[in-house]
């Protein structure tokens, strides 16, 4: 029998984070650091309004482009975090996830052999979505003296001809880096001057613990050249509903809107209901979630400074990133070990890009009494090598 | 500080202090102070702690009584309160705004405990009008904690991106 598999797919590598969970999954009695989503369960009133659109028979497909409430809650959202205004009916686009977006917005502007300069460490599929929209993935190594913020210089060096977009993962997963105001202003001016689209992933918007989320969108002339990608997932603790949106300029939507369509049809409508009571409703719980996160953040940074690793404060998402370059080994070999010998999984650095290398990945979205325990496991384990 | 030291110990009063100044990003004695000063004025007013009674052999039972009063002249509702609250056996006594004008809830050690309570002392309180005594069933949440609940177990997987 012939081979049916494409060669382009072939040669998209399989997550680092895959290999690792695998090894996991074969010790029931390991306690994990290693998730990516919120501990909270979704809030009730978000999930009651799911129930109640059930109940209420609410099961048919929606418009491709999402609820028309939906996309007026999301353009009122996005206005009144972000200071972003978009026309709810041609430039906002509900998705299954932020994931989708990110896919169906490379696919949409790629060219064979377009250049997508990709901050890293990140989050493990800009990489092979560029590839299999046939574009050229650009690493751009984010370094640990600038808290794994991106620089206008490091972009500049970066550019080349065939360059077009950039994608701006921040709040930044697995790293916990923002940009600031003040660190946006100047890459917003190397894209603007070299004509660049940024793809900017503000999943995480909602988690920043220190000053509120800046959008590179709401930057002068910026709104035109960015697709804001965002969604449910992390800021109401809905990563199970599989709902998240794109807004950006229309031209781009539409022709999103159009792969959506054949790709996906529509976002799930039970989750599209709840989404719209969670934008409607949700802020408070949000600061709630985001206070607690922000409890939990302090006491992660502060026990493992404590056992003496090199931690950078983390300003944004629920993940802490320390080096353990001082211990002499790799990051795989690092969270392997911490594995084997003390049962606590941790995600090596090296599965966000090989950037992450000398550092691990810490999730804080776990009760307090699970980090106790597992850190408490972490600093047996540091000890031990001295 | 004091909102969200308030807001951690009253979910986990037994928190230490250390931790606690820890997670708020403040300085322990700031956190200490604070609490004493909050003691001093009587906004924390006790570190009690949450029993789901029916999972013991401990026989009790809770109820709530509407009680209607007529004040009287130099002496409103807070007065008839005082007489009611001072009996030890009475849990709360809330003033209400509606139908009736005391919650008054209850515990005791048996239903004619209860009973005795509200027809020999409650009801013969020369400002009270009527009462009505609701016995308490089952309790499935209190003090914005489910009772009831199984341990809560991580459904979720354990490494995800």
């Amino acid at each position: 029998m012939r081979n049916f598999i494409s060669e382009k797919c072939k040669n998209i590598k399989p997550s680092g984070i895959r290999k690792f969970f695998d090894v996991v999954n074969d010790m029931p009695d390991a306690i994990s650091l290693g998730v990516g989503e919120p501990d909270f369960d979704t809030p009730w009133f978000i999930r009651d309004e799911g129930i109640y659109s059930l109940e209420k028979g609410r099961t048919f497909y929606t418009s491709n482009a999402g609820l028309k409430e939906l996309r007026e809650e999301i353009a009122n959202y996005l206005e009144r975090r972000c200071g972003l205004r978009y026309d709810p009916m041609k430039q906002v686009l509900v998705t299954v996830g932020g994931s989708e977006g990110i896919d169906i917005a490379l696919r949409a502007m790629l060219n064979p052999g377009d250049e997508v300069l990709i901050p890293e460490p990140c989050y493990v599929s800009y990489l092979p979505c560029t590839q299999l929209a046939d574009g050229v993935a650009v690493p751009l190594r984010l370094l640990e003296e600038h808290e794994f913020r991106l620089t206008a210089e490091q972009l500049e060096a970066a550019i080349t001809p065939r360059t077009k977009i950039l994608v701006m993962p921040f709040p930044n997963n697995p790293t916990g880096a923002i940009m600031s105001r003040k660190d946006l202003e100047p890459v917003a001016e190397v894209v603007k001057a070299h004509d660049l689209f940024v793809i900017s992933d503000e999943i995480y918007s909602e988690l920043t613990y220190d000053e509120p989320h800046v959008s590179i969108a709401s930057l002068p002339g910026m709104q035109e050249r960015t697709l804001v990608i965002n969604g449910f997932s992390k800021a109401y603790a809905m990563t199970g509903w599989r709902l998240g949106y794109a807004a950006g300029p229309e031209d781009l939507i539409s022709e999103m809107t159009k792969i959506h369509q054949f790709a996906i049809m529509c976002a799930p409508t039970t989750s599209q209901y709840a989404a719209v009571q969670a934008m409607r409703s949700g802020d408070e719980e949000v600061a709630k979630m985001r206070e607690s996160y922000n409890q939990r953040r302090r006491f992660v940074v502060h026990t493992l400074r404590e056992m003496g690793m090199d931690c950078f404060e983390p300003l944004g998402a629920f993940y802490v990133f320390p080096s353990i370059k001082r211990y002499g080994m790799s990051s795989e070999e690092f969270a392997s070990r911490l594995l084997q010998e003390e049962k606590v999984a941790v995600v090596p650095g090296t599965a966000f890009g090989d950037s992450g290398e000398g550092f691990i990945r810490i999730s804080y979205a776990y009760s307090l009494k699970n980090l106790k325990e597992a850190l408490g496991r972490v600093q047996n384990f540091v000890e031990r090598l001295g | 500080m004091r909102e969200k030291i308030l807001a951690v110990i009253e979910k986990n009063s037994r928190i230490d202090l250390k931790e606690l100044a820890i997670l708020l990003g403040e300085e322990e004695v700031d956190v200490a102070n604070a609490i004493a000063e909050m003691e001093k004025e009587n906004i924390i007013c006790g570190y009690h702690t949450l029993i789901n009674w029916d999972n013991t052999s401990e026989e009790k039972v809770s109820a709530l009584i509407e009680v209607r009063v007529t004040p009287q002249r130099g002496m409103g509702f807070d007065h008839i309160a005082e007489r009611i609250y001072q009996y030890p056996e009475v849990h709360a006594v809330y003033l209400m705004s509606g139908a009736y004008d005391f919650t008054v809830i209850l515990e005791g050690k048996s239903m004619r405990d209860v009973a005795q309570f509200v027809s020999e002392k409650l009801s013969t309180l020369d400002s009270v009008l009527s009462t009505a005594t609701h016995f308490v069933l089952k309790k499935y949440k209190d003090h914005g904690t489910i009772l009831t609940k199984k341990t809560n177990s991580d459904e979720r997987m354990l490494i995800t991106p």
